[in-house]
């Protein structure tokens, strides 16, 4: 019939395209890190927080989200500051995995991770190094890290600092409380930075 | 503004891998589309950070791989089609079958593979995208009018084909 063979009868030979195509974005990443195409490599990590969302670049851990943070803003700002070149790619963070892993185990009581801190400047950068001194199990207040870092005064932006740590857990931020013990602020959320200080002070007073 | 803003890229990919893959299997078959589409994307995710805006990104991502899928006509040669082709696709798509995706042994295949690759990818434009010609002709680099020929010879030897073998 010779009219028959109609765009229907070539899509049928397609039918297959949103598995296979499935599979093989999910293959792009390693293609990508081959030709050194992969700036970023997206993975997931599940902890008792919740499902953290880490990105990671060759220079190492570059960010960790809590679920609640919008992704769609979240790689936006790692595509404007460090590079759109981004893909999932779960194997590229598996350090990181097996780090917290241990962390939340009680295992670990210190990170090994190299870290990227390219989305970090100026004061922050300044006061999430002195934060990555704090021991595990250990704690400062804000108006400490600010005399700390020089400027005693400075307490508050301090706070507002730590609140938009773009590492947190790994660079502890929820270590730092205010004055007097009361918890502070926490950009995950206190019960989150609750739930960290409570592992951490199991863990440090268990002999 | 904010609209007009890059998707992130992994968004990008799982926008429009459906419609690249539906392309690429039709133009270079089943075997040689998940090279292309490797190549495809990596093309594209080399571009991204020269991209300046988000407007015509379906095109811009049909336009490369229409791009690949001529390339590699062009690399191989034209190939006549092997008669145990069906054979060879079915040992190297081995978990597909009829009932839930690809038949490789459609003759249909052997007759798409037949067509000369510029009529290939602009029947598949036409007919498995469904796109209008002065489309089908900005993705190849040439008229709408000179696209519509394409797509007209290259279902008229489908039809041909189709017809003898039944």
């Amino acid at each position: 019939m010779h009219d028959d063979l109609r765009g229907r009868d070539l899509k049928r030979l397609t039918a297959d395209a949103p598995e296979r195509s499935a599979e093989l974005a999910g293959g792009l990443a390693a293609a990508a890190d081959e030709r050194g195409l992969l700036d970023i490599a997206l993975g997931t990590v599940d902890s008792p927080l919740g499902r953290l969302d880490v990105a990671v670049t060759d220079r190492g851990l570059l960010e960790i989200a809590f679920p609640e943070q919008d992704r769609a803003t979240r790689l936006a700002v790692l595509s404007e500051r460090v590079s759109p070149r981004i893909l999932n790619a779960p194997a590229k963070t598996d350090n990181v995995r097996r780090e917290l892993d241990e962390y939340f185990e009680g295992s670990r009581t210190g990170f090994d991770l190299r870290l990227d801190r390219r989305l970090l400047h100026g004061f922050q950068l300044t006061t999430l190094r002195a934060t990555e001194r704090i021991p595990y199990g250990r704690t400062a207040t804000y108006g400490e890290l600010a005399e700390r870092i020089g400027s005693p005064r400075a307490a508050r932006a301090v706070g507002n600092a730590l609140g938009s740590n773009p590492i947190p857990i790994v660079i502890p931020c929820h270590r730092v409380l205010r004055t007097g013990g009361a918890l502070g602020g926490y950009g995950g959320g206190l019960s989150r930075k609750q739930q960290l200080l409570a592992l951490e002070e199991q863990i440090a007073g268990d002999p | 503004m904010i609209d007009q803003r890059l998707p992130p890229f992994p968004d990008f990919v799982e926008e429009h891998r459906v419609r690249v893959y539906r392309f690429l299997v039709s133009a270079v078959g089943p075997v040689e589309a998940d090279d292309c589409f490797q190549e495809t994307f990596l093309a594209a995710l080399r571009a991204y950070p020269k991209l300046e805006h988000a407007e015509a990104l379906d095109r811009w991502i049909l336009k490369i791989a229409t791009r690949k899928a001529l390339d590699h006509h062009r690399e191989r040669g034209r190939r006549p089609v092997p008669s145990e082709s069906a054979i060879e696709l079915a040992d190297a798509r081995p978990a597909t079958t009829k009932a839930d995706g690809i038949d490789p042994a459609d003759p249909l295949w052997d007759a798409v593979r037949a067509l000369p690759p510029r009529q290939r990818a602009a029947v598949v434009h036409r007919y498995v995208l469904d796109l209008p010609y002065d489309q089908v002709g900005d993705l190849m680099g040439c008229s709408a009018e000179t696209a519509r020929a394409n797509v007209h010879h290259g279902m008229r030897t489908l039809r041909e084909e189709v017809e003898a073998d039944a």
